[in-house]
């Protein structure tokens, strides 16, 4: 039996919860070849370095070795459902010129330029209304769910919102969207029959799901409606159009990025805050610290811990290795995150952390389309909680976690609670 | 007690109860008050500054203030932390008696400091013939009273705006004038607009962006003069053709000069392209001995950079005078070894016709220009510029979010060319002359200039010893 490498390691279920460790074992070889041939990058400079190099492609078609993890030994392909299924390029699995062209014809829908500058930060009210509402909810109760009562319903509604989906699908969304989730798997656990056993479900999921946002853009070329769903189907000009199956492969893009990520993101902020009374105290004294508190929670346990679809398009030389072409490209942001080499006291909870410029929302032509509209609903959230939440208290630590490693977040995050403030 | 023991003291001492005064009360000075106040500095500061206002930002003065999206007295630039300074704002420096420790003032007041910090900055070049630049109608961009005036004057639909100059100013202000709908003429003495900065082939760009947004652009002329009407108001100018254009808003954006005339006599290096420095920030003496207590920071800074054969750079970009000033800071409150150097890579941006253009490094150091990504024809590509097989500078129009990519490059002294993308290539990637104009031929002059290795810029004085 050959010892498993750190990055191997660090995606075992059993280490989700905690998968530092492992990463600070894998920076020791800040770009380290897998026995698989994936190159694993875990350092911030290597990682920043490699976002901004126009040699490396984010278009899985253009991997010679798609399937980037092969399972060690087997030959057989990693199980990725969602790239097995999605024929249609979304702009975080293209490069320019086509993913230049699909997000300037998205960006005006969602932050501006005119018609819509003010979209974003226009739905402040209606955020803290829902968040509102969630808390209310709670009164009387001395145990809840942050995850099932609060992290989930608040982006999903949001996103709904925005996009234009009708919430009263969620349940089939969500239920497509958890269960491609869960067949998708990086690690040495790939080849479990546990693992194996969910393809088909996980490929005919996101078929599902490919249909419903198809049909929902019909229906919105036939009779237009709100959400920008709407607005990029009827759109019209040079720059704006895009081909129906684009389109519908960033519906399905934005609808899962939209809120998967946040609700993560929210879970663990609630989750690492309950971790750190002294940082929870602080937050309820100065509740203004919310808006670098989040940055720092976007550092301390980042939504996306990795992303995979990267590979060389030429000989790479970097960190004292070469990345030989055609190689894939894992930048584990989970890991730049927590470098000491950038970060000091990585370790350590700083809501006041300066010059703080994480990887959470990644970098470069890639960085996050979504990211001012999950600031704007984290920092209401979490703040919102911290100040109405009395006594809040964990359960059970660690939480347990949901299987997948890029997504990665608690499944449940259980509190008792005293109460709820007005 | 032990020499170091000493030397440790006088530090404390220092920060504890020294007297600190920055001239110049915009971007720089401000960042350096600021900078000074957070490595501990709880001594008298004083920030002397001839504007009546508190610092507020520049580069939307060319912009949205012009546009009339911000009022011009919005442009306050935020305060990263206290600074409990004495402000003496609306009086400006006129002298520095170095023997003295003082800086004069033109209210006659003399004020002593024990460090000091020159963040002067530049001034627009007024028109030269005095009588025309007089004229109701005929601006210039530097302060926010210049962009309120012109801003009123765009609002009120002048029949033509003639623009003299297409540097960037020169270039934003005809982009503005598109954006309104005003009818705009802009003369540029040299071969294409922004050539100073970016050389002929991203000049011939540049010209073409202008022109198919509806300017009227002549290039290879000059002003000879302009002409009012009885009322005092231009109506006209007359080009070194012999034709004339109708305007009724004349811009003069003909490159910036060095705020320097107060240090005249004070022994100090300072000169056309600003006061020399080494590259901590310490001011030079015209002999290029480095001085002890005179800082310098900002546009009227010159200093020495290793990327670029040591040649002094001047540089009239936001991010030098933040950067600068927080260097220069740090250094007038430690002593060697804790010096820090100002290793910046040069960058700006402007937005002008729609299209973002940034650049890293010093494009005028380069001699070649290679497309390196996008579509020239789209008006969306990256572009490097080399020198002897390595790469000097990159620019952008709408590709901003590579020049990370480019600078890093840059900083290794990478290859030139760099090596080809792997998608997205331009059509035509071999490299050709970038075709800046000679020295001292016309063309704006580039906001990021490589003023030689002179620290004084003119020779010293050799005085022989006497018996």
């Amino acid at each position: 039996m050959v010892e498993e490498t750190p990055w191997q390691q660090a995606l075992r279920y059993a280490n989700r919860a905690n998968p530092y460790p492992f990463y600070e074992e894998l920076r020791k070889t800040p770009v380290a070849r897998q026995p698989d041939g994936t190159y694993v990058v875990s350092t911030y400079r290597e990682i920043v370095a490699l976002l901004h190099d126009p040699r490396v492609s984010s278009d899985p078609k253009k991997c010679p070795a798609p399937g980037a993890a092969r399972t060690q030994g087997s030959g057989e392909p990693a199980a990725e459902p969602i790239r097995q299924v999605l024929t249609e390029p979304n702009i975080i699995i293209s490069d320019p010129p086509e993913h230049d062209r699909d997000r300037r014809a998205m960006m005006p829908h969602f932050v501006g330029p005119p018609p819509a500058p003010r979209w974003i930060s226009d739905l402040e009210p209606e955020i803290r209304r829902i968040v509102g509402g969630l808390l209310d909810a709670m009164q009387g109760k001395s145990r809840i769910d942050a995850v099932d009562a609060f992290a989930y319903p608040l982006p999903v509604t949001v996103i709904c919102k925005v996009l234009g989906v009708p919430l009263e699908d969620e349940p089939r969304f969500h239920r497509w969207i958890e269960t491609a989730l869960d067949a998708l798997d990086f690690g040495p656990e790939a080849a479990s029959e546990e693992i194996q056993s969910r393809q088909a479900e996980g490929r005919q999921a996101v078929q599902e799901f490919g249909r419903f946002a198809a049909e929902l853009l019909d229906g919105y070329a036939r009779q237009p409606g709100p959400g920008m769903l709407s607005a990029l189907m009827n759109a019209d000009g040079q720059d704006a159009r895009m081909s129906k199956g684009v389109l519908a492969s960033n519906a399905l893009l934005l609808i899962f990025a939209g809120h998967e990520t946040t609700v993560n993101l929210i879970a663990h902020s609630v989750l690492t805050l309950l971790r750190h009374p002294d940082a929870l105290e602080q937050l309820r004294r100065r509740p203004e610290l919310i808006v670098p508190g989040v940055e720092e929670l976007l550092r301390f346990e980042s939504s996306v811990q990795f992303w995979h679809t990267r590979s060389a398009l030429e000989d790479i030389d970097i960190a004292g290795t070469t990345i030989p072409k055609g190689a894939p490209i894992f930048l584990v942001y989970g890991s730049a995150n927590r470098d000491p080499e950038r970060f000091t006291h990585p370790d350590t909870l700083d809501l006041e952390r300066r010059d703080n410029q994480h990887l959470g929302f990644s970098q470069g032509i890639h960085f996050c389309f979504g990211a001012p509209l999950a600031r704007l609903e984290v920092q209401v959230a979490v703040g919102e909680f911290v100040r109405r939440v009395r006594g809040p208290r964990l359960v059970e630590d660690p939480p347990p976690y949901r299987h997948n490693q890029i997504f990665r977040g608690p499944r449940h995050v259980l509190v008792d609670i005293d109460g709820i403030s007005a | 007690m032990t020499l170091p023991a000493t030397v440790a003291e006088l530090v404390r001492e220092f920060r504890a109860s020294g007297r600190i005064v920055i001239v110049g009360a915009s971007l720089a000075g401000l960042r350096a008050a600021e900078a000074l106040r957070e490595a501990g500095f709880t001594g008298s500061l004083t920030v002397i500054g001839d504007e009546p206002y508190e610092p507020y930002d520049r580069p939307p003065l060319s912009k949205q203030v012009l546009k009339g999206w911000v009022a011009a007295d919005h442009t306050k630039l935020p305060r990263m932390r206290e600074v409990d300074a004495e402000w003496r704002l609306g009086v400006a420096a006129t002298g520095l008696d170095r023997a003295a420790k003082q800086v004069c003032l033109a209210d006659g007041e003399r004020v002593p400091y024990d460090r000091l910090l020159i963040a002067t900055g530049t001034r627009a070049r007024q028109w030269p013939n005095a009588a025309e630049a007089a004229l109701h109608g005929v601006h210039t961009i530097r302060s926010r009273e210049d962009a309120a005036a012109l801003q009123k004057e765009l609002a009120a639909s002048p029949s033509r705006v003639l623009v003299i100059g297409a540097g960037f100013i020169g270039s934003e202000v005809a982009s503005v004038c598109r954006e309104l709908g005003l009818p705009v003429t802009v003369v540029e003495r040299g071969a294409a607009p922004l050539v100073g900065a970016l050389g002929g082939v991203i000049g011939e760009i540049a010209a073409q962006l202008q022109r198919d947004h509806g300017v009227d652009l002549r290039c290879g002329l000059g002003v000879s003069s302009l002409e009012g009407d009885s009322g005092g108001h231009v109506r006209q100018a007359r080009l070194s053709d012999g034709s004339t254009v109708d305007a009724d808003v004349v811009v003069a954006s003909l490159g910036s000069i060095r705020n320097v005339e107060w240090l005249e006599g004070s022994g100090l290096a300072s000169g056309f392209w600003g006061l020399g420095c080494d590259a901590g920030g310490r001011a030079f003496d015209i002999n290029g001995v480095v001085t002890d207590s005179v800082y310098v920071a900002g546009d009227v800074a010159r200093a020495p950079h290793v990327l670029y054969e040591y040649q002094f750079l001047a540089m009239e970009h936001w991010d030098n005078a933040v950067l600068g000033a927080e260097v220069a800071a740090h250094n007038m409150v430690n002593l060697e070894p804790r010096y820090r150097p100002h290793l910046l890579l040069p960058g700006f941006w402007s937005g002008q016709f729609g299209v973002n253009i940034k650049s890293v490094g010093v494009p005028p150091f380069g001699d070649e220009i290679v497309f390196t990504q996008g579509s020239v024809a789209e008006r969306r590509f990256a572009a490097a510029y080399g020198r002897r097989g390595r790469i000097v500078a990159a620019v952008a129009f709408d590709h901003g979010k590579w020049l990370e990519y480019y600078g890093q490059l840059i900083e290794r002294s990478g290859p030139f060319p760099p090596p080809p993308p792997g998608w997205d290539q331009p059509s035509d990637s071999k490299p050709m002359p970038a075709e800046f104009p000679a020295r001292g031929a016309p063309g704006a002059a580039p906001d990021v200039v490589l003023t030689g290795h002179d620290p004084s810029e003119r020779t010293a004085e050799f005085r022989p010893r006497r018996r």
